[in-house]
C-alpha cells in the first residue's frame, strides 16, 4: 500500500515513530504525480522545490517529530482559486495565466501553521463555473476510475487527485456541488461545509453568497481532521461566522441509534439513474440496520432551485469577475490602442465561452428594468428553499439523498448542452442556497464508476454529518477501492 | 426681473479622517508617495474581502445626526458597477437604498433671510483612486485614496439662487467640520462638490432638463459657475434652444461652464447588495451613544456667542463659520481677554493676514493666549493700538510672548509726561511756522505737530497725552 493510500492518524503515527520521514511522504507525493499525473492531469502548477524545501526545515528542525500538529508533514494540494502567495493562482483561467498573488488565503495560513505540505495547485472549471472540468482554460483533468470520463467539477483535479492519491487530501471549493459532486464521481469524501465556517478570504470568488472551500478525503476520518485545521472565524471575512468550533474528531461515537433521516422524494424523482437510485436505497438499509430510521418529506421548492442559482451565482459573478481587466495583473490584450479596447480585447481574449455566458447572464439580471423579476424575485425564492430545510430539520437530524443523478459522464457528452449540463448539481444546488452542509461519501459503482451519497445537515452541525458518513464507512467497504491506473 | 426661477441641488463628498480605510487597514494620510498606502484589499486582488471600518460608520452616523438626518436602523452596502482604471474591483461600494441618515435639513442665511435646505440623504461609500494624465497620453493610477471612506450629502432641490448654494456649501462645511469627522479641504479633495441646475418660468410646476457642473474647485466657483449656467440656460431658451440632459465643466480662467458630455438615459450601475458584508443593525443605544459625541454645533455657539459675550450677531457668524477660529475665539476669553476687543482683532487684523497668507490660524505660531496678553498690554496702556500692529505682526509670523517682544523691540509706550513735554518743546521750538499757522486758526497744523512727536519717538509716545502737551505748549507760545 502506498503511503498516500493511508489514512492521516497512521502516518502521523509513522512519522511520530520516525518510521518514516515528511521527505519520504513529500517524494512518495511527487513520485506518484511523475507516474500517474500524464493519464490524470490533475495539476496546474507543482509547487516541488518550496515542498521539498520545506519537508526538509520539517525533518531537520523537528527532526521529523510532528508534535501536536496532526497535519504536519502532510502533503495536500489546493483547488487553484485558492490564493497562494508566489504560488501561481490561475483561477483555471487564461486571464490569470501569469498571476503570482502577492498575498497567502486564511485557508493557506492555516495549513501552513498546521504543518501541511502544499504539492502543487489543482485544475478546476474556469473560476468554478463548471461540472466536468472541461471548462478550464488550460486542460481536462480525467476521471481516475476510467479516464475518457470527467472527473466532475469545478473542483474536479481536487478530487481527480485525492482519488489518484497524488496527495493524501485536497481543498476544493463548492459554490453548487463543485467539491461533492467531482467527489461522487472520483469516489472520494467531499465536505461542503455550512456557509460561514470557513474563511473565504483569498478564495477567488464566483458567487460570494455561496461559495464555501471544504476538504476532499479518502476517509471521513481524515476530512474531519483537515476541517478542523481549517474551520472557524476570521475577522479578514465579514461572513466568516463567529462560532465556537467543536471538536469534529470526537463526534465519530459510530452511533447512530434513533438517528431521524429525511429522504426527500424530489431527490429520488424522475431523471435520477435506476442504478443509482438502488444504491442510495441499500445505503439507507446499512444505516437502518445501525439504528437509524428514514421518512420520505418532500422540499417543495427544489424545483426552482436550479433557476434561482443561475440566476443568484451570476448575477455576483458578473460583479466579481469585472476586476479581471488587464490593467493590474493578469493578462493584458496586446492589441489595444485605447482603455475600451484594452477591456474588450483584454476580457474576451482572456475568458472561456461558459464564463462569459454567466457573466452577461448576470449582467442582464442585474440590470436596470430586470433586477425586480431576476435577481430580487431569486432572493426571495432562496429564502423559501432555505425554509424547506429547516421545516425538514424540525424532525429530522439529516437529510439523505444521492449527490448527483447519474455517475460521471464521457469527456464531450455535454459539451455543447448547457442545461444538461447544469442539470447535473440540481441534488447539490438546493444544499448552497440554504447555506447548509453537506457531504457526499462513497456508496458503490455503477458500470465502474463511483455513486456519492449525500448526506445534508443543520447549519453548523457538521459533527452529525462526520458522526453517520462514517457509521456508513465503518459498515461499508466502498471507500477501501482504489482506481488502477 | 427674471421671468425664470432657477432649481439647484448639491452633491457633495466628504473625505472622512479616520485612521484606516473603509474596508482595509491602510492609512487615509493624504500626500503620501503614489501607492504606498494600498493593500491587496484596497488594490482589489483576486480573492480579497472588504471588512467595515466601524469608526467610518459612527464619523458618518455623526455627520447625519448634526444634520437632522434620521439615520436607518437596517443598513447595508451595495455595489456600484462600472469600468475605470480608478475603481480596481470595478465595482465601487456604496449604499442605495439603506443609506446612512436620511430626510434631513440644514439652515442656512442669506442677506439676513433664514431657510431651511433639505438634506436627501447621507450614504457612506469607498473613494476611487486618482489618475493622472501624463503628457505622452499614458496615465498614471494612484490608489492611495482608493477606499478612503467617503460620504455622499445630496441636498433636496430646494436652493434657488448661486448665492444660497454658497451659503449652503458653507453651512454644510462648518457644521461637519465641527463634528470632528472631516477637514473638509477642497485643496486636498477631502470636500467635493458637483452641482444640478435648472432653470424653470415663474409658476411652472415641473422642473426643467438640469445640468451637472463638476471641477468647481472652491465655493467661490461654485457660486460663479451656477451664476454662469442659469444665465446661459435663461439665454438658451429665450432663443428657442432646448437645454439637453448635460455634464459640464467650469473653466476657472473664462469663468465659463464647458460642456463635457451630453448624457443619453440614465447610467445603469446594477446596483445590488454587496454579498461580502453582512447588513448592519443599528441599536438605539449605539445612535444615543453617537449623538453624545456631538459637539456644540455652529448655531449653537452663534447664539452663545451673542448672549454670553454680548457680540453683534454678525460677528458671532463670522467667528462660528469656523471651528478654529471659533475655538481660538474661546481659548482667548480663557486668557480673560475682552471679548469684543477679541472678537474685532480675530475678525480684523487676523483674518487679513490668514486669508493674504492663504494659511489658516493653527498654521501659524499665534497662540490665543499671546493674543489676550497683547490686548491686556493695549488695555492698560503699555502699547498703543498702532504699536500693538507691529508686535502682532511679529507675534503671528515668528511667534513669541507680546510682553517680550515689545521689551525686546522697545515699544513700550512713553507715558511720563516729562519725557514727551521734552519732544513737544523741541518739536515746537523746530516748527515756528506751524505755531503761526495755529495761531492764524488752521487747526491742522495740530495734527502736524502730533505726527512730529510720534516721529522723533519712534511711534511710542502714548497719543492722547502727546495731544495735550501740545494744546497746553501752544498756550504758552
Amino acid at each position: 500500500m502506498s503511503l498516500l493510500e493511508k489514512k492521516v492518524s497512521e502516518l502521523h503515527d509513522l512519522l511520530h515513530k520516525k518510521e518514516i520521514n515528511v521527505t519520504d511522504l513529500v517524494d512518495a507525493s511527487y513520485d506518484r504525480i511523475s507516474q500517474v499525473e500524464g493519464k490524470v492531469q490533475a495539476f496546474l502548477s507543482l509547487n516541488e522545490e518550496h515542498a521539498r524545501r520545506m519537508a526538509k526545515e520539517l525533518d531537520d528542525v523537528l527532526a521529523g517529530y510532528p508534535g501536536e500538529r496532526i497535519l504536519a508533514g502532510l502533503p495536500i494540494a489546493l483547488k487553484d482559486n485558492i490564493s497562494t502567495k508566489g504560488l501561481r493562482t490561475t483561477s483555471g483561467s487564461k486571464i490569470l495565466d501569469n498571476f503570482n498573488p502577492i498575498y497567502d488565503a486564511t485557508v493557506a495560513n492555516r495549513l501552513y501553521e498546521a504543518g501541511a505540505i502544499t504539492i502543487g495547485k489543482l485544475n478546476m472549471d474556469e473560476f468554478a463555473m463548471g461540472s466536468s472540468n472541461e471548462n478550464s482554460g488550460f486542460h481536462v483533468t480525467k476521471n481516475p476510475w476510467n479516464t475518457e470520463y470527467v472527473p466532475g467539477g469545478s473542483s474536479g483535479g481536487s478530487a481527480a487527485s485525492v482519488a489518484a492519491s497524488e496527495v493524501l487530501f485536497s481543498l476544493g471549493s463548492d459554490t453548487g456541488g463543485s467539491i461533492r459532486q467531482p467527489a461522487a464521481y472520483c469516489g472520494v469524501v467531499g465536505l461542503k461545509p455550512t456557509y460561514g465556517l470557513v474563511s473565504r478570504f483569498g478564495l477567488i470568488a464566483f458567487a460570494s453568497s455561496l461559495d464555501q472551500i471544504g476538504p476532499i478525503t479518502h476517509t471521513v476520518e481524515d476530512n474531519a481532521y483537515l476541517l478542523q485545521a481549517i474551520a472557524g472565524h476570521d475577522p479578514m471575512d465579514s461572513t466568516s461566522a463567529n462560532v465556537e468550533i467543536p471538536d469534529y474528531l470526537s463526534s465519530l461515537t459510530g452511533d447512530i441509534k434513533g438517528l431521524r433521516i429525511a429522504v426527500p422524494k424530489e431527490y429520488l424523482a424522475e431523471g435520477v439513474d435506476p442504478e443509482v437510485k438502488e444504491k442510495v436505497l441499500e445505503a439507507l438499509n446499512v444505516l437502518e440496520a445501525q439504528g437509524a430510521s428514514w421518512e420520505e418529506v418532500s422540499l417543495p421548492h427544489s424545483k426552482y432551485a436550479l433557476a434561482t442559482y443561475y440566476l443568484l451565482s451570476s448575477s455576483e459573478a458578473s460583479a466579481n469577475l469585472s476586476r479581471f481587466d488587464g490593467v493590474r495583473y493578469g493578462v493584458r490584450s496586446d492589441n489595444a490602442e485605447n482603455l475600451l479596447q484594452l477591456y474588450k480585447n483584454s476580457r474576451s481574449e482572456g475568458f472561456g465561452d461558459e464564463v462569459k455566458r454567466r457573466i452577461m447572464l448576470g449582467t442582464f439580471a442585474l440590470s436596470s428594468g430586470y433586477y425586480d423579476a431576476y435577481y430580487k424575485k431569486a432572493q426571495k425564492v432562496r429564502t423559501l428553499i432555505k425554509n424547506d430545510f429547516e421545516q425538514v430539520f424540525n424532525d429530522f437530524d439529516v437529510i439523505i439523498g444521492p449527490t448527483t443523478p447519474t455517475t460521471a459522464f464521457k469527456i464531450g457528452e455535454k459539451t455543447n448542452d448547457p442545461l444538461t449540463m447544469y442539470a447535473n448539481d440540481i441534488l447539490t444546488i438546493p444544499v448552497n442556497l440554504a447555506g447548509v452542509p453537506a457531504i457526499s461519501v462513497p456508496c458503490g459503482f455503477s458500470n465502474g464508476l463511483p455513486v456519492g451519497l449525500q448526506i445534508i445537515g443543520k447549519h453548523f452541525d457538521e459533527r452529525t454529518i462526520y458522526r453517520v458518513a462514517s457509521v456508513f464507512e465503518q459498515a461499508t467497504e466502498h471507500h477501501k477501492a482504489k482506481p488502477q491506473l | 426681473m427674471s421671468n425664470f426661477e432657477t432649481i439647484i441641488g448639491l452633491e457633495v463628498h466628504v473625505e472622512l479622517k479616520t485612521n484606516s480605510k473603509i474596508f482595509c487597514g491602510c492609512s487615509t494620510d493624504f500626500g503620501a508617495p503614489p501607492n504606498s498606502h494600498t493593500c491587496p484589499i484596497c488594490l482589489g486582488h483576486p480573492g480579497v474581502l472588504p471588512v467595515l471600518n466601524k469608526q467610518a460608520v459612527e464619523f458618518s452616523m455623526r455627520a447625519a445626526m448634526a444634520l437632522n438626518c434620521e439615520i436607518n436602523r437596517e443598513q447595508y452596502f451595495d455595489r456600484k458597477n462600472y469600468f475605470y482604471p480608478d475603481n480596481p474591483k470595478a465595482y465601487q461600494i456604496s449604499q442605495l437604498d439603506k443609506p446612512i441618515g436620511e430626510h434631513g435639513w440644514i439652515e442656512i442665511d442669506v442677506n439676513g433671510e433664514k431657510k431651511k435646505i433639505g438634506i436627501t440623504r447621507l450614504h457612506l461609500e469607498e473613494d476611487a483612486g486618482k489618475l493622472t494624465h501624463a503628457a505622452d497620453g499614458s496615465s498614471l493610477v494612484d490608489l492611495n485614496r482608493q477606499g478612503t471612506p467617503l460620504m455622499e450629502i445630496v441636498s433636496e432641490p430646494d436652493i434657488r439662487t448661486p448665492e444660497e448654494a454658497y451659503a449652503y456649501l458653507e453651512k454644510l462645511k462648518a457644521i461637519i467640520q465641527y463634528t470632528g469627522v472631516s477637514d473638509c479641504k477642497m485643496e486636498e479633495g477631502s470636500l467635493r462638490c458637483d452641482a444640478n441646475i435648472s432653470i424653470r418660468p415663474v409658476g411652472q410646476k415641473e422642473f426643467g432638463t438640469k445640468t451637472e457642473l463638476k471641477n468647481l474647485n472652491s465655493f467661490a466657483f461654485v457660486q460663479k459657475g451656477l451664476e454662469y449656467e442659469e444665465k446661459r440656460q435663461e439665454e438658451e431658451i429665450l432663443n428657442g434652444g432646448e437645454i439637453l440632459q448635460e455634464t459640464r465643466r467650469f473653466d476657472e480662467k473664462s469663468n465659463k461652464t464647458i460642456l463635457m458630455r451630453v448624457k443619453e438615459g440614465s447610467d445603469d450601475y446594477r446596483y445590488f447588495p454587496d454579498p461580502d458584508l453582512v447588513q448592519l443593525s443599528v441599536s438605539e443605544e449605539w445612535i444615543e451613544r453617537v449623538r453624545a459625541e456631538i459637539p456644540e454645533l455652529p448655531d449653537a455657539r452663534k447664539e452663545r456667542y451673542v448672549s454670553e459675550f454680548g457680540l453683534p450677531a454678525y460677528d458671532a457668524g463670522v467667528l462660528t463659520a469656523s471651528i478654529k477660529m471659533a475655538d481660538f475665539f474661546e481659548k482667548g476669553i480663557q486668557e480673560k481677554a475682552d471679548p469684543k476687543m477679541l472678537s474685532n482683532w480675530l475678525m480684523g487684523e487676523v483674518s487679513a493676514y490668514l486669508n493674504n497668507a492663504s494659511r489658516e490660524i493653527d498654521e501659524t505660531p499665534l497662540t490665543p493666549g499671546n493674543l489676550a496678553k497683547m490686548i491686556k498690554l493695549i488695555e492698560d496702556g503699555t502699547i498703543s493700538s498702532k504699536i500693538a500692529k507691529k508686535v502682532f505682526k511679529e507675534m503671528i509670523e515668528n511667534g513669541g510672548d507680546p510682553q517680550t517682544i515689545v521689551k525686546e523691540k522697545g515699544l513700550v509706550q512713553i507715558s511720563d509726561e516729562g519725557a514727551i513735554r521734552e519732544f513737544v518743546v523741541a518739536v515746537l521750538d523746530r516748527n515756528p511756522q506751524s505755531i503761526e499757522d495755529f495761531k492764524n486758526g488752521k487747526d491742522k497744523a495740530i495734527g502736524f505737530l502730533v505726527g512730529q512727536v510720534m516721529k522723533e519717538t519712534k511711534g511710542k509716545a502714548n497719543p492722547p497725552l502727546v495731544n495735550k502737551l501740545i494744546a497746553e505748549e501752544l498756550k504758552n507760545r
